[in-house]
């Protein structure tokens, strides 16, 4: 189980360098930031102001029994009122500026992941579990932008407030000012090291968000193989052992960050102590007089709150950022590399395919293929047959360049597939695949999607020509019902059929099919045969299949085991010699 | 709600016990305040250095035993949080992993996974936040209005009035936020499966270069998601600040109707700047009620989600021998006049196919297999084959008639009874990442020589012993470092390796080539001829050795019989033999 997921743990963390990417996802927001600041700053203000004019009208009403100039009250009360209602309506517009915009950031976070998955090569999904993928939006975007809502706002305005109060402090009484300022070298160095301990643990945690996530996505995806097995008793003890591990890695993230909290506490009334003891004996010693003692406890009093307050947003932030560090860890991903500066478009596609002594393997030192040398004229069908895991689907993935070959040169219409766009070389290929894809979407959208702007018309042509559309005439909503991966009901032959019109929709010079028929069955795949040949009519075809059927009529076949070609020629030909194909096509009358 | 609670009160000792100590927390934290008062007032002006230091060590005291009462209660709210989460994760797993075929359609597999994850942190976060803040806003709010009313009953009624009123508006409002919030999470869910389609089809995403069109579709559930994300925060930022507004209107009041008061000689005006103070400590308490409210109805909304997952009765219910109907032949497999829809069970918020007419995937079918017998299936797509394993192992129940098998209903066995007795390679069949030797043996009483015996027979041997670590070579996500034959070659091995009773192969060699097939089959005959066996496939070759066939188109049974009675009494299955086999030169 270890493998899963955990394949960002081993990359070096730099706590500093996630901030300021953080930052920088803010800084789009400059403006709204200071302008909740700024408001932030003048709610606060008239929060304070109201105060002191509650205080003025006592003193108003302090004139006693029957003397109290209630015109004077009611005038203090009125103002009161007002600050009190400048004040509420800068909170509430603050709150709602910084939903705004934290869902704005999430939303551009969510954005980039993807646009991110989408530039990513085809074996960084082969090696991470979706599930893991997927909880780093489900999770950790979640948990960046729900601290960054509040705290950012709150840590400007604390910071005013501590800063304010202490400006206070100082005119009031600079040596007691001193005794607060000693103690904030213990809050840094407590927050550093606390930085230090909690960061590797909320690390954790996202990791194992992570790999919980991966596990429930593969292992529901397998369910019904689960229960055809009975399965279940055991796989609850595996997820036993992943949810133990979840639960272990909060709890020993939070327990900790709880703490600090606490322990801010402890450090700011630690110094109040100070304060008192200290106070007491100034004024014993006649530097401080009462008065001034008590308006200095007062202040640092206020202190309390916003540093309370700035401790848990630490806390916070330090959890913000091992997620945040999750998601720019898949942002840093190595990237399919750009194409070459010289790349062209692959235009006006002839179909003329050459591989010259190819070499591949999908892990350094485990070559698949091994010198692989074969040719494809324009038009022509080559069919590769061979043992499975003899490196057929490899070819196909080399092909399309999703994997890039280790030695020799793929050649298309004699330029190296290097030497052009990635998009322009596969849009010139149409492919139709053993695993079929339908998204969810409607029927129509699903056969359209090879083709922009394909008309109905079109849709139910590929359709008639791939056998499907009586079928989906069938369905209550014909060409709009919706379809998806998991939803049942849509059988996997169905699903390649689909797949097929979807292909035939999609004008190109060269087409792979790779066990294209492998779900249809033989009556439908006769039926469809004759289209099959129209789609592949004037095409470079690779056909890789097990029906031998469906290949004998291949202008060459290619008989491919562990990596090499062992036998070529056509169908009689090969018949002739007797070799290994020539065992493998009689295997089916055995 | 309900459902955090439950899974709370598994540890209600070590929630009162948390409980109780932040209470004792926030009353020592609550003393520093007035232990510093006392040292100013009180005991400064009397210039003893004695007793100010005495003091001064009660001070430093308390403030060190607050820390360690609080981070203990702190710690013991995190861990009754952590214990509660993992129960619901834990059952919530254990049902999902059990619900029925069309449960799954019904919730889909995004949902059913963020449930599993995102929505257990909502109701983690919240049941940490309860006893992180629970205890210290109510003692705020209540405390505060205590001592008010000790001051000036007149003026507290001012309070006393306004609390209820606050607290009624809250919950209401926390209780609209819970479908807010389960916007979201639906949201989230759609952004979830847009996510997981591209990781599946990213070859076919990028092989048609749709990579924008991609972005686009994920764009518009982004979108979606936003709007949800911010409607549901924005109004349940408001109650907050209302609140506080409210408050102070109510302070303010309180001076104008203070001042009255003491201008009447009713109340003094001492009193008025106490409620001052006091009324800071009330709004403290309001606030904190008001945010665990709104937790609250972000918390609900996921429990709610994850309730629905777990309270799903068993649709399959296991039926009492008594009631069930007995078989009248003794075959050991028996289909009993089967008709079954797809959809038929399902609500109509299906995302699938709600249509109102559904054609009927089976349409009367019966047929018996002996004990040790064997059945081919073929026929075209969507003709209903996969749809009688589906009945066989009773993920669904048909709509009429029964499935016996070994002599009883199939109704009557508890489910991990009745599929311990089968074999099966589903169509689609998942390798896990897992080693080998764990996909193989799947938690069964499998002895190593069983599993190499069966990894022999299904020809998977040869590859996987080629590999240096063997049958712990670990497989990757989906079996993605195996070709198409050699995950089929992984799965006839798990299906082989528990020797059971039935053994299934639904479309199981479809990637093997002829001769492994043959091999395949050869195998299957010399090593498994007590398993009954029942094969759906495309080739002919694959199944005109078994005791009987079955053809079907569209539901019904076109054909049964032997593949020489098929030959001749059925013009369909005779057109596929020759289309497959009769071509040879």
């Amino acid at each position: 189980m270890a493998r899963r997921g955990m394949t960002e743990m081993k990359k070096p963390k730099d706590a500093r360098g996630t901030f300021r990417r953080l930052l920088s996802y803010i800084a789009d927001y400059k403006q709204i930031l200071l302008i909740a600041i700024v408001l932030s700053f003048i709610g606060n203000v008239c929060g304070l102001i109201s105060p002191s004019l509650a205080g003025k009208a006592i003193n108003e009403a302090a004139a006693g029994v029957g003397k109290v100039n209630m015109d004077q009250v009611k005038y203090y009360a009125f103002r009161m009122l007002i600050f009190y209602l400048i004040s509420s309506f800068t909170t509430i517009f603050i709150s709602i500026l910084m939903t705004i915009t934290s869902k704005n950031i999430a939303r551009k976070m969510r954005h980039d992941v993807f646009d991110k998955m989408m530039r990513l090569p085809v074996s960084y999904f082969d090696t991470n579990a979706a599930g893991d993928i997927i909880s780093r939006v489900s999770y950790d975007i979640d948990v960046v932008c729900t601290s960054l809502s509040t705290d950012v706002v709150h840590i400007m305005t604390s910071t005013v407030t501590v800063i304010g109060s202490f400006v206070m402090m100082l005119t009031i009484s600079p040596p007691l000012a001193l005794i607060v300022v000693l103690t904030l070298p213990f809050c840094i160095r407590f927050t550093v090291k606390m930085r230090k301990r909690t960061q590797p643990r909320y690390r954790r945690r996202s990791a194992s968000y992570g790999a919980l996530n991966g596990f429930v996505e593969e292992m529901l995806s397998g369910q019904k193989t689960i229960q055809a097995y009975a399965y279940g008793n055991k796989v609850c003890e595996d997820f036993d052992k992943v949810n133990t591990e979840a639960a272990e890695a909060y709890y020993a993230a939070d327990s900790l960050g709880s703490t600090i909290g606490p322990t801010m506490t402890m450090i700011n009334n630690l110094s109040l102590s100070l304060i008192a003891c200290f106070g007491s004996i100034f004024y014993m010693s006649g530097i401080a007089s009462l008065g001034q003692i008590s308006s200095f406890v007062l202040y640092s009093r206020r202190f309390t709150g916003p540093i309370n307050e700035i401790a848990n947003i630490i806390n916070e932030i330090f959890s913000a950022l091992s997620a945040a560090e999750r998601v720019f860890g898949m942002l840093d991903a190595a990237e399919e590399p750009e194409d070459d500066d010289n790349a062209v478009v692959l235009s006006n596609v002839k179909g003329n395919v050459e591989l010259q002594n190819v070499s591949f393997g999908y892990e350094p030192g485990k070559t698949i293929l091994h010198n692989l040398s074969l040719r494809a004229d324009a038009g022509k069908t080559i069919a590769i047959v061979g043992p499975t895991g003899g490196g057929k689907t490899t070819i196909i993935n080399l092909l399309m360049r999703f994997y890039d070959i280790d030695s020799g040169a793929i050649l298309v219409d004699g330029g190296d597939i290097r030497s052009y766009t990635r998009s322009s070389l596969r849009n010139a290929y149409a492919m139709v695949l053993q695993d079929t894809w339908v998204f969810n979407g409607t029927i129509f959208e699903n056969i359209a999607y090879g083709k922009e702007n394909a008309t109905m018309d079109e849709v139910i042509a590929a359709a008639k020509a791939a056998r499907i559309h009586s079928f989906i005439m069938q369905l209550p909503e014909g060409y709009q019902t919706v379809i998806s991966e998991d939803g049942g009901n849509i059988s996997k032959g169905q699903k390649q059929m689909l797949t097929i019109a979807r292909a035939m929709l999609y004008d190109s010079k060269m087409l792979i099919l790779d066990e294209a028929t492998s779900n249809v069955d033989t009556g439908t795949e006769r039926q469809i045969q004759a289209a099959m040949l129209q789609l592949m009519k004037g095409k470079t075809c690779f056909v890789i299949a097990h029906r031998l059927s469906t290949i004998r009529n291949a202008d060459r076949i290619l008989v491919v085991k562990n990596g090499d070609v062992i036998e070529q020629g056509n169908h009689t030909s090969l018949m002739a010699q007797k070799g290994f194909y020539h065992e493998l096509y009689s295997a089916q009358f055995e | 709600m309900k459902l955090i609670w439950t899974y709370v009160k598994k540890y209600i000792g070590l929630f009162i016990t948390g409980i109780s100590v932040k209470l004792l927390g926030t009353l020592m934290e609550l003393m520093i305040p007035y232990i510093l008062e006392h040292m100013i007032d009180t005991v400064a002006p009397t210039r003893n250095l004695t007793r100010i230091i005495i003091w001064g060590i009660i001070m430093v005291a308390v403030s060190v035993a607050t820390r360690v009462v609080n981070v203990i209660a702190n710690k013991t709210g995190v861990r009754v949080s952590r214990l509660a989460t993992f129960d619901i994760r834990r059952d919530l797993f254990a049902s999902s992993i059990r619900l029925s075929g069309n449960q799954v359609d019904q919730f889909g597999l995004p949902s059913l996974t963020s449930r599993m994850t995102a929505d257990s942190y909502n109701i983690q976060n919240f049941i940490r936040a309860v006893q992180m803040m629970g205890i210290r806003a109510p003692i705020m709010l209540i405390g505060g209005i205590a001592i008010t009313l000790t001051m000036d009953v007149g003026l507290s009624m001012i309070l006393c009035i306004l609390a209820p009123i606050m607290i009624v508006i809250i919950v209401t409002i926390s209780r609209m936020g819970i479908p807010l919030y389960k916007r979201v999470q639906t949201s989230l869910d759609k952004v979830v499966r847009v996510m997981r389609e591209n990781i599946t089809g990213i070859r076919v995403v990028k092989s048609l270069s749709k990579e924008d069109f991609e972005r686009r579709r994920y764009a518009d559930s982004n979108e979606e998601m936003t709007a949800n994300d911010k409607r549901a925060n924005i109004i349940m930022s408001l109650p907050g600040p209302v609140m506080t507004l409210a408050l102070n209107i109510g302070l303010t009041l309180v001076v104008i109707i203070g001042a009255t008061r003491v201008n009447a000689g009713v109340t003094k005006p001492g009193v008025i700047l106490a409620f001052l103070t006091y009324f800071n400590m009330i709004m403290f308490g309001v606030m904190g009620i008001n945010r665990l409210f709104m937790m609250a109805s972000r918390a609900s909304a996921s429990a709610g989600r994850i309730e629905e997952v777990i309270i799903q009765p068993d649709d399959l219910p296991v039926l009492p021998e008594a009631e069930a109907p007995a078989p009248e032949s003794d075959a050991f497999i028996i289909f009993d006049d089967i008709s079954f829809g797809y959809g038929e069970t399902l609500s109509n918020d299906s995302s699938a196919f709600a249509g109102e007419e559904r054609q009927l995937s089976l349409d009367h079918i019966s047929f018996e297999i002996k004990r040790g017998g064997s059945l081919g299936i073929i026929g075209a797509t969507g003709s209903g084959k996969t749809t009688i394993i589906n009945l066989l192992m009773r993920f669904y129940d048909p709509t009429e008639g029964h499935v016996f098998i070994d002599g009883r209903d199939i109704r009557t066995y508890e489910k991990d009874e009745l599929r311990s007795k089968f074999g099966v390679v589903f169509q689609n069949d998942v390798v896990f990442a897992t080693p080998l030797e764990d996909n193989i043996v799947f938690g069964r009483d499998v002895s190593a020589e069983a599993m190499r015996a069966a990894a022999e027979d299904a020809r998977a041997a040869g590859f996987i012993e080629e590999y240096e670590d063997g049958y712990q070579h670990m497989s990757d996500i989906r079996g993605a470092n195996f070709s198409g034959g050699q995950k089929q070659r992984i799965l006839l091995s798990r299906a082989l390796a528990g020797n059971p009773d039935v053994l299934i192969l639904d479309d199981a060699s479809s990637a093997l080539d002829y001769k492994t097939d043959a091999d395949l089959r050869r195998s299957i005959r010399e090593h498994h001829s007590t398993s009954t066996s029942i094969v759906i496939a495309q080739r002919v070759s694959s199944i005109m050795y078994l005791d009987h066939i079955l053809m079907m188109d569209e539901g019904k049974v076109l054909g049964y019989g032997t593949h020489e009675e098929l030959l001749q009494s059925c013009p369909p299955y005779r057109d596929i033999y020759n289309t497959q086999m009769g071509e040879e030169d």
